[in-house]
């Protein structure tokens, strides 16, 4: 098991910066999950750490060692990849035996060593069957067994289920947790799917254009996110965003006044703001409550329900959509008025800038 | 596009195809059946289509020339150059295919251009280089030149093909802890195996018909079948039976090889185009 640290991580091709200095500590047995927008660098990072790509300046650091300069191959990590990358002239067996035999292990020990990965990813009946003649979820199994047998200090994953359909992807990532806890081995997995983040993560790592915009974990991120670009990407349906003007605030809260006129007591503090800012209130979808009659009303105009779930989709005076997730069972039909309840405790003010203000509590599960 | 192409345009298509074909083909057609006349009925006109074959000429060939000689030359010389050639350009091919830099393109096309450069240009350097480090009249020499001549199209044929192969599976070696060395040799040429099986056959076919350089480098110990048939054009006057029957006893195995193998090298000189 193993920790690894990222120091000022940057890589520049030909002129263009790529990843912008990203430093990073990760603990030992965790789940790392690098998550961003397509493009914004995730795999650059992964492969840096994995020494695929040269690291342009920073230092890379695995048990406590420098590394930027130590071969793939020696670093002690293991990697998955999108495309699985099986060797297409090797059946199973051989994908796996291929590193430990390249590592000098004997026979005997190899053949123990496989058989025993083979059993736990349910891959004995494949053992003797080339790649070609798997399904796509049999591929990803090999790709992952053949990590697993050479006992990496670090398991890397980038986007290893997004080529597995829907159904298969929600059982893989069960599975992958599982043997996450059984192995206890640090993952660094890269993904754009925030789900995917959500529920396999100890710590989130949300990145946008080659910088770290937040680092924590999944309720942290959910409750307290640092910025709009977080609050925007994590959670879905996503966040309703509209805006307000600052009133004023205190230690115990700020106020802002809404389009209609209302005011809302939001509990952040609001370090030097000057009243009369336009800012932007925050609230999801699951923290806003339909009433039939009051302020901030408007009218219904799509319904989405998914069963246990309905999105109400609300266009306000003002032309913006407010989408409102509610129960199953919820009577509101399209056309009709409805006024929204916008709990204070709930909403997320962020300054012009982008910044989220401070709450002024923590929520309990993200301490 | 169309995906159905109608039928006049395909049976005028296919008519197109035979007919160059055949009219590709007449040639050697005519060659062999020249072979089989006696030297009188090679040159009586009209040509006759319908004789009394008769083997005369290839004794008489035989008889005059040591073909094994020939033909053993030619065996080493392109088989040597053929290996040297794979053995510089998988390394080469590999280099530029997955580690490719702002250069590579121009190199490739540059490598490219030195083979439209006509060979008689530089006869003279090529031939002094050769006399003055003893490989005049040598297969070593030859196979040295014919092996740089091709190298240029035979790196070309492995960087398409390399281009192929996912970089992933190769970075998977990597990761698994292959050198570049146990990367290239174990993981992308059994992966690549049937683009390089094409690449050698062209290179043996290309290396076989060159006639340029052996009837220049060569005199008599390494001279191969093309210097061969080249001994039976002129000296006593023209012998059609003859020449014809040496020309057919020098590209024969080829041409058998050739076509033995035609799947293989269809598939590996479209590999790049049909995707
Ligand atoms: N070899 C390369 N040369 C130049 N630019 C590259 C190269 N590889 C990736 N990039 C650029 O780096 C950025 C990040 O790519 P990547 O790390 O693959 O993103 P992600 O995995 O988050 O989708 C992209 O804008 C991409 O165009
Ligand atoms: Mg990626």
């Amino acid at each position: 098991m193993a920790t690894v640290e990222l120091k000022n991580l940057r890589k520049t091709y030909l002129t263009e910066e790529i990843i912008k200095g990203i430093s990073l500590s990760i603990e030992e047995r965790e789940f790392v999950v690098f998550v961003g927008p397509s493009g914004c660098g995730k795999s650059t990072l992964l492969r840096m750490i994995a020494g695929l790509e040269d690291i342009t300046s920073g230092d890379l650091l695995i048990d406590g060692q420098r590394v930027n300069d130590v071969e793939p191959g020696k670093r002690g990590l293991a990697m998955v990849f999108q495309s699985y990358a099986l060797y297409p002239h090797m059946d199973v067996y051989k994908n796996m035996e291929f590193g430990l035999k390249l590592a000098g292990m004997p026979e005997a020990e190899r053949r123990a060593k496989i058989e025993h990965v083979a059993r736990t990813l349910q891959l004995e009946p494949y053992l003797h069957h080339k790649p070609g003649q798997l399904s796509g979820g049999q591929r990803q199994r090999v790709a992952i067994g053949r990590a697993i047998v050479r006992n990496p200090k670090v398991f890397l994953f980038d986007e290893p289920l997004s080529n597995l359909d829907a159904a298969l992807r929600g059982q893989m990532r069960v599975e992958l947790s599982a043997l996450h806890r059984k192995l206890g081995a640090t993952t660094i997995y890269v993904t754009h799917d925030q789900v995917e983040a959500m529920t396999m993560a100890d710590k989130i790592v949300v990145l946008q254009k080659g910088v770290v915009e937040q680092i924590g974990s999944p309720l942290e991120l959910y409750h307290h996110p640092r910025n709009l670009f977080v609050a925007r990407f994590i959670g879905s349906p996503p966040m309703n965003f509209f805006s307000a003007i600052f009133q004023g605030g205190d230690a115990a809260g700020s106020s802002v006044q809404l389009r209609d006129g209302s005011t809302l007591h939001v509990p952040v503090t609001s370090p030097g703001l000057l009243p009369g800012t336009k800012v932007t209130v925050g609230i999801r979808p699951e923290h806003v409550e339909l009433a039939s009659s009051g302020p901030n009303s408007g009218v219904v105009e799509v319904i989405e329900r998914l069963g246990a779930i309905t999105l109400v989709h609300v266009r306000m005076p003002d032309g913006e959509i407010i989408v409102v997730q509610t129960d199953g069972a919820v009577l509101t039909d399209v056309e009709t008025r409805v006024s929204l309840t916008l709990p204070p405790r709930n909403c997320h003010l962020f300054a012009p800038d982008g910044l989220a203000f401070e709450a002024c509590h923590r929520h309990p599960l993200a301490a | 596009m169309a995906l159905k192409t109608k039928t006049s345009t395909r049976i005028g298509v296919t008519i197109l195809a035979w007919g160059i074909a055949l009219w590709l083909f007449f040639p050697i057609f005519w060659m062999i059946l020249t072979s089989f006349k006696s030297d009188v009925q090679a040159i009586s006109s009209p040509p006759k289509l319908v004789f009394m074959p008769t083997l005369s000429s290839y004794a008489e060939v035989f008889e005059r020339a040591s073909y094994w000689h020939f033909a053993l030359n030619t065996m080493i010389v392109s088989v040597g150059a053929t290996a040297i050639a794979i053995a510089l350009a998988v390394p080469a091919a590999y280099s530029m295919a997955f580690m490719p830099s702002k250069r590579t393109r121009s190199t490739l096309l540059w490598m490219l251009s030195t083979r439209m450069l006509p060979p008689v240009g530089v006869l003279v350097p090529i031939y002094l280089l050769a006399r003055n480090t003893h490989l005049l009249d040598t297969c070593t020499g030859l196979a040295i030149v014919d092996m740089l001549t091709n190298l240029p199209i035979i790196v070309w044929m492995l960087y398409t093909f390399f281009r192929e192969v996912p970089a992933p599976i190769l970075e998977a070696g990597r990761m698994d802890g292959a050198t570049r060395w146990q990367e290239m040799t174990m993981v992308l040429l059994p992966l690549a195996l049937p683009g390089i099986a094409s690449t050698a056959l062209l290179s043996l076919i290309l290396c076989w018909n060159e006639a340029f350089w052996s009837l220049n480098l060569t005199s008599s110990n390494a001279a191969p079948l093309t210097a061969f048939i080249a001994s039976f054009s002129s000296p006593e006057g023209l012998f059609f039976g003859k020449l014809s029957a040496a020309s057919t006893l020098a590209v024969a195995p080829i041409l058998i090889f050739g076509w033995i193998s035609q799947k293989q090298l269809v598939r590996g000189l479209t590999f790049g185009a049909v995707k």
